[in-house]
C-alpha cells in the first residue's frame, strides 16, 4: 500500500504515526506483511537514491509557500484564500501542490504553510504519498530553519480523522521546525476555523516580516476576478435537470440515475475530469423520520448563523443529517455510557461510523433534545462532489452526472442520501459549482493511449473522456476496464460503448461482472488477465486512471498494477514500485477516487 | 429462373459461411453483449437456436442506455418426439440451471428452452447432446424436426413408422462438422473438407418440413408440410406411405403472392423407399427453389410456379422407381385424446393436456415438478404431441395408481373437464421472445379461450369440437390455416380472423375480417355461433357450416 508510511520499529515514528500504520497493517496476513516489508524497504532506497535537483530559486526567507494536498479540492481552496490574504497583507507566498514537489525541496524553506486534507481511512490524498515518505523516513534531514503550521482537514466520519495533519505536525516538530501557529484541524464544514486559521498565520507572517505591507490592498489581477459574474461553491448556480434517466436495468440491487443538467448562461466551465459540486437538500422523509425520532416540532424555530428558522427548515438545507461524524457522537454520548465505549474502541468506532447515519443514532440513543440543541449538534450540511460524465465540447452548456441513488433499509428503518436523493427526487433546480481537478486530466497529446479502470459510478468521467475524443478527432488509442455486479442490469451507458467500439473510437474494453458467476470478477482480475497487454500500452506511453471506490477498489488496482509491472517487466518488487511511482510522478497514473 | 445475380443476403452469408461456422465462435466469446453478430444470429438456427430479446422490456431498457435483454431460445430435434426418462430429466435439469424454468413442448413435437443467455448456450447444446438428443438443423434452412404421429393404439405401425422418421431424419442431417467443433470441441481432422452431399454449401432456400401421420389420426396436420407420409396399414403392419407435397402455412401480410397451401398426394412409395423419396423431393427444392426472395421460397412456391406435373417429372427423374399410385386413406380427427389408452400388448398411456404447450410450476399445478419426479421412476416414454400435449407412453397396468397419485400430489388434476375448445386449441410462444410476432399468442390464449367458452355456452354449443388456434404473426407455427377459427397476429391486440378449416385438416380457412380488436373478434363469432347454432345442418361441424356460409363474403354480416 503506497500510502504506508516508512516505518521502523524504534523512532523516527511517534506513536500516533505508528498507531495509524498498525492500523493499516492490522488485518494483513503473513504474506502480506512479508510483502509490504519489502514494498516499504524498496521506498526507502528509492527515495534515499533519487536525485533530487536543486530546488528552484531560494524563496526568500521572508516567502511563505504554501503547501496543499487536496482530494476533493478543499485544501487547494483554502490556500489559494490564504495566498490572497496573504498578498492583500503584503506578505510573499508561493502556492504549490504537495504532489509536485520534490519532497527534499523543503530542507532549503524557511517558512512553509501545509493545508493538509486526510483522505479516506487515514491516508494522504493521492499523489503526496511520496512526500510523506520521504519525511517520515529515517533518512529525512533536520529542518532546524524551518517556520511552520499545518492546518489539517478531514472527515470526522472516519476513525483516523485529521491524521496526515497530526502525523506530519508531529513529525515536523521532531525534525526541529519551528511551529508558529499551533495546528487546527477541520471536520468537513472547514469555513470558520480555516478562516481563523488563516488569520492567524498571515497576522504572524506581518509580524515577522522585514517589509512594510504595501498601501495599495488589492491587486489589478485580483479586482479583475472578483468582478466577473462567477458561481462558486458559496454562490451556486441553480442549474435546471434537463433529465433524470434511470440507467440499471430491471433486477439491479442499485438504482443509477443518468443526469443532465443545464449550465446555459452560467458562464461555468470545465473540462474532462472535473467535478460538479452540489449544494444538495436533505430527503424529506429524513427530516420527519429525525423529527419523529427527537420527538421535535418542524415548526419551533431555531437559530442558525444568527438567522432565526422553521427547525425543519434547518435539518433540510443547513445540516448534515446522514452521515456521523465524531463531534456529534461525543455529544450524544454524553448521555449513553455505551456510545462512550464505542468512543474508545477504534474498531468499534471505524464499524459504527461505516454502518450508522445520523437517524440511527437519534432514533436507537433517545434523549429530550430542545430544537437549537439538535441545530448545533449537527454539523454543517456540506457540498457533495460528482465527477462529469460528458465533454463539455460534445454537449456544450450541459453537465451530466452518474448518480447512485442511496437509499436503503437497515435497522428496520429507511436510509437515504443526501445529494442523490435531491438530484433524484424531482427537483427541477439543484444549485451547483464547478470543482476543477487538475490531477485527473486527458493527455495533452489525443495521439497518446489511455487505459481507464473505473467501477459502478467510476466510469462517469470516462464518458467524459472518450466523448472529449471523439468529438476532437483524438485518436490516441482508448481501452476502458468496467466493472460492476451484473451484466444484464449494472452496465453503465452498455449502448454507448458499444457504439463508441463499433465506431472504432474505443479501441478496447473490459468488464467485470462480480455477481454473474461463483467466483467474484472485479477490475483488477482483468489488469491480471490483461497483464501482457496492459504493460505493452504502458510502454507505449499510455496514461493509467482510476476512477471509483477508494477503501477497496482503488487499492486492489494499486496491487494489480504494481503485480503487471513486476512480472511483465521481470522487474524486482522495488524496481516495480520505482516505475508506478514514474508513472505518478509522471502524470501518467491517476487517480480519482473517493 | 437467372435469379442467382439476384440472391437473398441470407443466400450470401450461408455461401461464405465455411458451412455454418461464420463468427460464431468470436461472437460467443464477446463478453460486451449478450448478442451475436448480426450474421451469426442467421447460422446459429441451423445449430438449433434462435436470438430473441425480451420484447416487453426493448424500449426501457433503451431508454436506459442497456442493449435489449438477449436471450436464446434453443430447440431440441426430437423425431417423432419420442424420449427416455433419462432425456427428460437432463433436459429438465438444463431448464432449471440455464432456462427460464419451463419447458416449452411444439407444435412439431420439439422441446424448446427459452431465455438461454449467451454464455450459457454452450454448456446447454453440450449436456443436449450428452443426452444423446441433438439440437443440429432443429431450424435454419435445411430440414428440421420429422413429425410422426404418436398414437399408442397402433404399437406396431407406430414402432415402423417411427424407425423410417429416425432414417430420414438421420438421411438428411447436415454434414458438416462445424457443430461438433463449435459446441462439443472436436478437432477437425486435418485435411477433411467438409463436404454436404445433399444440401450443398448453400444449404437448402428455406426451411424444409416433413411429417408422417397414421390415420386415422391427422394429428401432425398431415396437409401442412413440405413433404409428408401418410402411413398406410395393411393387416396390422406399415405397408408403406402415401407422399405428399407442397403443403405450407407462411404468409406475409400485405404480400398476395405469399398463401398458405395445401399438400398435393403425389403416389405412394414402399417403407424402403421413404428414405430415397425424402432425399430426391429435398434435391428438386435445392436446385429449384426460390433463392433470391426468402418469402416465396418454399416447396410450395417451387411446384405452384412450374406447375405439379413439372414437379412429378422432375422427381421421378432423380428416383430409381416409379410412385405407384396412392392408397385410400381416411382421417377422423387431429385432436389428442385425453386420459389413458392401452395398446395391443396390454401396455398403457396417459396424455396430458399441457395448457399453451408450456411444462412449468405455475401456481397449483407443479407439472415441472411431478414430471421430474415420474422421469426418476418411469419404464416407459415419454412423447410429445403435435398438439403439444404429452403421452406418459408404456405404463404397466400396476403402475397406473401410482402415476395418477404423483399427479394429484403435485396440483396436477388428470381428472379435470375442459371444453373440446381448449382441448384442442394451440399457440404459438409470440411475445414476449419471439423477434417475429406482431401481437400476443400463448399468454393470450388461456383468456380468448375463455371467453369464446362463454360465447359458445350461451348458444349451447359448449360441447362442440371446435379447432381454435392463434398465432402472433402469419409465419403459421400453431398451422392456423387449417383451424376452424383461427386468428392470425397483425399489431398489439389485432388480429386477422379466419373462419372455415375443417376438423380433420385437410381444408383451408377464409380470411373474415382483417385488422380487428377483441371486441369486434367476440362479436363476429357470436353471431356466428348464434347462427351456426339455428341453421346447421344434422351433425354438420362449425368449420363445415362457416366454410358453407362463406362469412368472408356475406360481409357485414
Amino acid at each position: 500500500m503506497a500510502a504506508v508510511p516508512n516505518a521502523k520499529p524504534a523512532p523516527p515514528l511517534t506513536s500516533d504515526t505508528l498507531q495509524s500504520l498498525r492500523s493499516v497493517v492490522a488485518d494483513f496476513d503473513h504474506d502480506q506483511l512479508l510483502w509490504s516489508s519489502g514494498y516499504l524497504a524498496g521506498l526507502a532506497g528509492a527515495a534515499a537514491t533519487e536525485a533530487l535537483p536543486p530546488p528552484a530559486a531560494d524563496a526568500g526567507a521572508d516567502t511563505w509557500t504554501v503547501f496543499y494536498a487536496t482530494e476533493t479540492g478543499n485544501s487547494r481552496r483554502i490556500a489559494q484564500s490564504l495566498g490572497e490574504r496573504a498578498k492583500e497583507a503584503g506578505i510573499a507566498v508561493e502556492l504549490q501542490d504537495l504532489r509536485d514537489y520534490r519532497p527534499k525541496g523543503l530542507a532549503k524553506l524557511s517558512n512553509a504553510l501545509f493545508v493538509v486534507a486526510t483522505h479516506g481511512i487515514g491516508e494522504p490524498p493521492d499523489g503526496s504519498e511520496l512526500f510523506f515518505e520521504f519525511w517520515l523516513g529515517e533518512r529525512a534531514p533536520r529542518l532546524e530553519q524551518l517556520n511552520y503550521s499545518v492546518l489539517a482537514l478531514g472527515d470526522s466520519s472516519y476513525a483516523d480523522f485529521c491524521a496526515m495533519g497530526q502525523i506530519l505536525d508531529d513529525r515536523l516538530r521532531a525534525l526541529g521546525a519551528k511551529p508558529v501557529v499551533d495546528r487546527m484541524e477541520c471536520d468537513l464544514d472547514y469555513d470558520a476555523p480555516a478562516a481563523a486559521w488563516t488569520k492567524s498565520v498571515v497576522e504572524h507572517a506581518v509580524a515577522n516580516s522585514a517589509t512594510e505591507p504595501p498601501q495599495s490592498v488589492r491587486s489589478p489581477h485580483l479586482r479583475a476576478v472578483s468582478n466577473r459574474l462567477t458561481y462558486t461553491r458559496d454562490t451556486p448556480f441553480p442549474a435546471e435537470i434537463l433529465l433524470d434517466q434511470p440507467i440499471t436495468g430491471q433486477g439491479s440491487g442499485k438504482d443509477v440515475r443518468h443526469i443532465e443538467l443545464d449550465l446555459e448562461s452560467s458562464g461555468l466551465r470545465y473540462e474532462p475530469g472535473d467535478s460538479l459540486g452540489v449544494v444538495p437538500q436533505n430527503p424529506p422523509q429524513l427530516v420527519e423520520a429525525l423529527l419523529e425520532a427527537t420527538r421535535l416540532d418542524g415548526d419551533s424555530e431555531v437559530n442558525v448563523n444568527d438567522s432565526p428558522m422553521a427547525l425543519s427548515a434547518a435539518l433540510a438545507t443547513h445540516r448534515e443529517i446522514t452521515i456521523v461524524n465524531r463531534p456529534l457522537l461525543e455529544t450524544v454520548a454524553q448521555h449513553h455510557d455505551d456510545l462512550q465505549s464505542i468512543l474508545a474502541d477504534r474498531n468499534r468506532l471505524t464499524e459504527f461510523f461505516a454502518s450508522r447515519q445520523v437517524i440511527d443514532l437519534f432514533a436507537d440513543y433517545r434523549k429530550d433534545w430542545s430544537s437549537q440543541e439538535l441545530v448545533d449538534c449537527l454539523r454543517r450540511l456540506t457540498p457533495r462532489l460528482y465527477s462529469i460524465a460528458s465533454s463539455p465540447d460534445a454537449n456544450p452548456d450541459e453537465a451530466h452526472l452518474t448518480v447512485s441513488v442511496v437509499r436503503y433499509e437497515q435497522f428496520g428503518r429507511p436510509h437515504w442520501g443526501s445529494a442523490s436523493n435531491f438530484l433524484a427526487g424531482g427537483a427541477s433546480q439543484v444549485p451547483v459549482y464547478i470543482e476543477p481537478n487538475d490531477r485527473f486530466r486527458l493527455p495533452q497529446d489525443g495521439d497518446t493511449p489511455i487505459i481507464m479502470v473505473g467501477a459502478g459510478t467510476g466510469v462517469a468521467p470516462y464518458r467524459a473522456f472518450v466523448e472529449h475524443r471523439r468529438e476532437h478527432g483524438q485518436g490516441g488509442d482508448n481501452w476502458l476496464i468496467f466493472g460492476d455486479r451484473n451484466f444484464a442490469s449494472d452496465f453503465l451507458y452498455q449502448l454507448e460503448w458499444l457504439r463508441y467500439r463499433k465506431d472504432g473510437i474505443l479501441t478496447r474494453m473490459d468488464v467485470a461482472f462480480s455477481r454473474d458467476q461463483q467466483q467474484k470478477i472485479y477490475v483488477q482480475h482483468k489488469i491480471l488477465e490483461q497483464a501482457q497487454r496492459l504493460y505493452a500500452w504502458l510502454e507505449r506511453g499510455a496514461h493509467f486512471y482510476v476512477c471509483g471506490d477508494a477503501e477497496r477498489m482503488a487499492g486492489d488496482v494499486h496491487q494489480a498494477l504494481l503485480s503487471v509491472v513486476q512480472q511483465q517487466g521481470k522487474l524486482s518488487a522495488e524496481r516495480a514500485a520505482e516505475y508506478v511511482n514514474e508513472l505518478k510522478s509522471g502524470r501518467r497514473y491517476q487517480r480519482d477516487v473517493y | 429462373m437467372g435469379r442467382e445475380n439476384n440472391l437473398s443476403p441470407v443466400e450470401h452469408i450461408k455461401k461464405r459461411s465455411n458451412y455454418l461456422r461464420g463468427s460464431i465462435v468470436e461472437s460467443l466469446a464477446d463478453p460486451l453483449t449478450g448478442a451475436l453478430a448480426e450474421d451469426d444470429t442467421q447460422l446459429t438456427k441451423f445449430h438449433g437456436f434462435y436470438q430473441q430479446d425480451d420484447r416487453d422490456l426493448r424500449a426501457d431498457r433503451t431508454r436506459r442506455k442497456l442493449e435489449p435483454d438477449y436471450s436464446f431460445m434453443i430447440r431440441v430435434r426430437v423425431p417423432g418426439g419420442v424420449t427416455t426418462p433419462a432425456q427428460w430429466l437432463a433436459l429438465d435439469a438444463l431448464a432449471v440451471s440455464h432456462a427460464n424454468n419451463t419447458l416449452r413442448l411444439t407444435t412439431r413435437q420439439a422441446f424448446q428452452f427459452h431465455g438461454v443467455k449467451k454464455g450459457n448456450v454452450k454448456a446447454t447444446i453440450r449436456r443436449i447432446n450428452d443426452s444423446l438428443l441433438s439440437t443440429i438443423a432443429a431450424c435454419g434452412d435445411v430440414n428440421r424436426n420429422i413429425m410422426c404421429t404418436p398414437l399408442a393404439e397402433i404399437s406396431a405401425v407406430h414402432e415402423a413408422a417411427y424407425k423410417v422418421a429416425g432414417d430420414i431424419s438421420e438421411h438428411l442431417a447436415p454434414r458438416t462438422t462445424a457443430y461438433h467443433e463449435i459446441w462439443l470441441d472436436k478437432t477437425r481432422v486435418a485435411g477433411t473438407p467438409d463436404h454436404e452431399p445433399i444440401y450443398g454449401e448453400t444449404y437448402l432456400p428455406r426451411k424444409f418440413k416433413i411429417a408422417m401421420a397414421i390415420p386415422p389420426s391427422n394429428d401432425v396436420d398431415v396437409f401442412a408440410h413440405d413433404l409428408s407420409f401418410i402411413a398406410i396399414e395393411k393387416d396390422g403392419e406399415l405397408a408403406g406411405f402415401n407422399v405428399l407435397v407442397g403443403g405450407g402455412m407462411g404468409v406475409t401480410h400485405g404480400e398476395p403472392e405469399t398463401y398458405p397451401r395445401v399438400a398435393d398426394v403425389i403416389g405412394f412409395c414402399n417403407v424402403e423407399q421413404a428414405v430415397s423419396v425424402a432425399e430426391h423431393v429435398v434435391g428438386v427444392q435445392r436446385d429449384f427453389g426460390d433463392r433470391s426472395n426468402r418469402k416465396h421460397a418454399r416447396l410450395k412456391y417451387t411446384i405452384d410456379d412450374r406447375g405439379l406435373d413439372w414437379f412429378r417429372e422432375a422427381l421421378a427423374e432423380r428416383l430409381d422407381f416409379a410412385l405407384a399410385e396412392p392408397e385410400p386413406f381416411q382421417f377422423t380427427s387431429r385432436g389428442d385424446r385425453f386420459g389413458w389408452q392401452q395398446d395391443q400388448r396390454g401396455s398403457w398411456h396417459l396424455t396430458l393436456f399441457v395448457p399453451e404447450g408450456r411444462i412449468q410450476d405455475k401456481g397449483r399445478s407443479r407439472l415441472l415438478t411431478a414430471l421430474r419426479e415420474l422421469a426418476g421412476i418411469h419404464k416407459g416414454e415419454f412423447r410429445l404431441t403435435a398438439n403439444q400435449n404429452l403421452i406418459v407412453s408404456g405404463v404397466a397396468s400396476t403402475d397406473r395408481k401410482d402415476v395418477e397419485r404423483l399427479f394429484e400430489q403435485h396440483g396436477v388434476n388428470l381428472l379435470q373437464t375442459l371444453s373440446p375448445l381448449r382441448q384442442q386449441a394451440l399457440a404459438c410462444v409470440a411475445l414476449p421472445t419471439c423477434a417475429l410476432a406482431m401481437a400476443e399468442a400463448e399468454r393470450y390464449l388461456p383468456d380468448l379461450t375463455g371467453k369464446i367458452e362463454g360465447l359458445l355456452q350461451s348458444h349451447g354449443l359448449l360441447e362442440e369440437s371446435i379447432s381454435l388456434r392463434i398465432t402472433g404473426c402469419p409465419n403459421g407455427c400453431a398451422r392456423p390455416y387449417l383451424a376452424e377459427i383461427a386468428l392470425v397476429g397483425k399489431a398489439p391486440g389485432r388480429y386477422n380472423l379466419y373462419l372455415g378449416g375443417d376438423a380433420e385438416g385437410m381444408r383451408l380457412n377464409r380470411l373474415v375480417e382483417e385488422n380487428i380488436d377483441e371486441t369486434q373478434i367476440l362479436a363476429k363469432l357470436d353471431r356466428a355461433f348464434a347462427q351456426f347454432a339455428g341453421e346447421r345442418q344434422m351433425s354438420e361441424s362449425f368449420g363445415d357450416f362457416a366454410n358453407r356460409e362463406r362469412f368472408a363474403e356475406a360481409g357485414a354480416n
